[in-house]
């Protein structure tokens, strides 16, 4: 009894080096074929505009409630304490550093993220991924680098702007509507982000547009080793390509903030 | 004694606990068409995917033009395939290009063709298929019989030596099967490349074949001429023609 348990304990491990090892490689040979000739720029544009350009409109409109809510929540909680003119401060801060980059990498994993991993999943249930073999075409490099460039390029644009809307956000319902003055409140957001605190988002944005992308994709292309074949297989790994990515947001920004701090 | 081109020797492959392939020996000569027969779900799709190198065998070899494919240089071994086409059972076309772009796939990657050669080699393939007038379709918008015609434009656009079909003519009209037979007749004669069927068209796929073979239960049961199967005796050959099971 407990020798199969060790056993079982044993092989789940092997399973998940095997899987580690797997994601690294993919990974590695994605990045590689970036600088191997001839470069995908039509392919990178595309999808930079499905990533990035697409994203847009939610990301507007989350960043602004976002900013709306800390507005709201920030001015009712420093009131008490009398600060309340520290909201600029306090939105500014905290979106700058931890929401930005975070809903945003959520938002672009849900929007676009999900649709990478379904679309490489039937592509690899259809025998689509074979037929790139069978042309003597790197699948990897087909469909990965391109997708891992133009998130790289994406997610620091996107969170820049979730950022400056969820400013917006917060100053009109921290000013506009609860009657904070507008000069202070934009005051406190210059004069409290520092090129570090933007630094750090970008870093973040940047990790984070490696796990997405990189999560997405694994999953989709190896729909067949972890979920099976068929319409239910690329749901699951659609499913767990969004739940993985945002697991792994969640675990860097905690890691990424503790050296940056 | 003439050296065949890609031979099996004792190839087995198992997925799982599935024994697909069990010791498996097969020649396929230069030039030829061979037409792999045998029921549903016997192995033919596997055996064309370790010629293309989708799939690796077990154990046994794989020998071509007398070298074990396992052995020869890594160049050696992509210059093979670069001779290969893969013609897939589903077609395989890519859903978000149009017909054009599906085409002209393997020649943009692997070539160095001006887009003007590209699009004239092309464009002439599309015309031999009957394809004009669907370049900006995609393929959700065509018909399963011009789907298997993109994919049969696409596999032989580069000029192949060796083309693999995977049951080229499933889902299509009696028709559109004879179209489909002729044009592979035809255009192996024409540019000379070996072909490698796996059909259930049975017995019209007859007529195309130079060489046929029978897989069943994971080895070649049955091998020969189109007249050696009509003189044959053998009960699983003769049953597996008419339809019945033994």
């Amino acid at each position: 009894m407990l020798i199969q348990s060790i056993e079982k304990f044993g092989e789940k491990i092997l399973k998940l080096l095997e899987s580690l090892g797997r994601i690294v490689l993919f990974f590695l040979i994605g990045v590689m074929n970036i600088f191997v000739l001839p470069f995908q720029f039509s392919k990178v544009i595309d999808h930079t505009w499905f990533i990035g350009t697409k994203s847009i409109f939610v990301i507007v409109l989350t960043g602004f409630f976002t900013g709306m809510v800390l507005g709201l929540q920030g001015y009712y909680s420093l009131i008490q304490v009398g600060s309340e003119a520290a909201l600029g401060s306090a939105v500014s801060l905290t979106l700058v550093c931890e929401l930005g980059p975070v809903f945003t990498a959520i938002m672009i994993t849900a929007r676009a993220g999900s649709a990478m991993a379904a679309e490489i999943g039937v592509m690899r249930i259809s025998e689509q991924i074979d037929a790139l073999k069978t042309m003597h075409i790197n699948p990897v490099r087909f469909l990965f680098t391109p997708r891992i460039v133009a998130g790289v390029i994406s997610f620091p644009l996107l969170t820049a702007l979730f950022d400056v809307v969820g400013i917006l956000g917060g100053f009109i319902s921290g000013s506009i509507m609860l009657g904070i003055n507008r000069y202070v409140y934009m005051d406190t957001v210059i004069k409290s982000v520092e090129i570090n605190d933007i630094n750090g988002g970008f870093y973040k944005a940047f990790a984070f547009s490696i796990i997405v992308t990189t999560i997405c994709c694994y999953r989709g292309f190896y729909t067949h080793l972890y979920s099976g074949f068929g319409a239910r297989g690329v749901s699951l790994s659609t499913t767990n390509a969004v739940v993985q990515s945002c697991v792994f947001i969640f675990i860097f920004d905690y890691i990424i903030t503790f050296f940056l701090v | 004694m003439k050296v065949p081109f890609i031979q099996f020797i004792d190839v087995t492959k198992s997925f799982g606990t599935q024994h697909v392939l069990k010791g498996l020996n097969l020649s396929i000569y230069k030039g030829e068409i061979i037409v792999i027969i045998g029921k549903s779900g016997t192995g033919k799709s596997v055996l064309l995917k370790h010629i293309i190198g989708l799939v690796q065998q077990d154990s046994g070899q794989i020998l071509i033009k007398g070298e074990p494919l396992h052995q020869l240089p890594v160049e050696a071994v992509k210059s093979f395939q670069k001779e290969l086409s893969y013609m897939f059972q589903d077609n395989a076309l890519f859903d978000f290009m149009t017909i054009y772009d599906n085409i002209a796939l393997p020649l943009v990657e692997n070539s160095n063709f001006t887009k003007i050669q590209v699009k004239e080699k092309v464009l002439t393939r599309m015309k031999q298929m009957g394809l004009i007038g669907e370049e900006d379709k995609f393929p959700a918008q065509l018909s399963g019989g011009m789907r298997k015609r993109v994919a049969l434009a696409r596999a032989v656009v580069t000029d192949p030596k060796i083309v693999l079909f995977d049951e080229p003519t499933t889902g299509l009209d009696p028709v559109r099967k004879k179209n489909v037979h002729s044009m592979i007749k035809e255009y192996q004669e024409k540019f000379g490349f070996t072909a490698v069927i796996v059909s259930h068209d049975i017995p019209q796929i007859f007529n195309v074949a130079q060489r046929i073979a029978m897989l069943d239960d994971g080895v070649i049961k049955f091998e020969g001429s189109k007249r050696d199967i009509l003189d044959s005796h053998s009960k699983i050959l003769n049953a597996f023609i008419r339809g019945e099971d033994v």
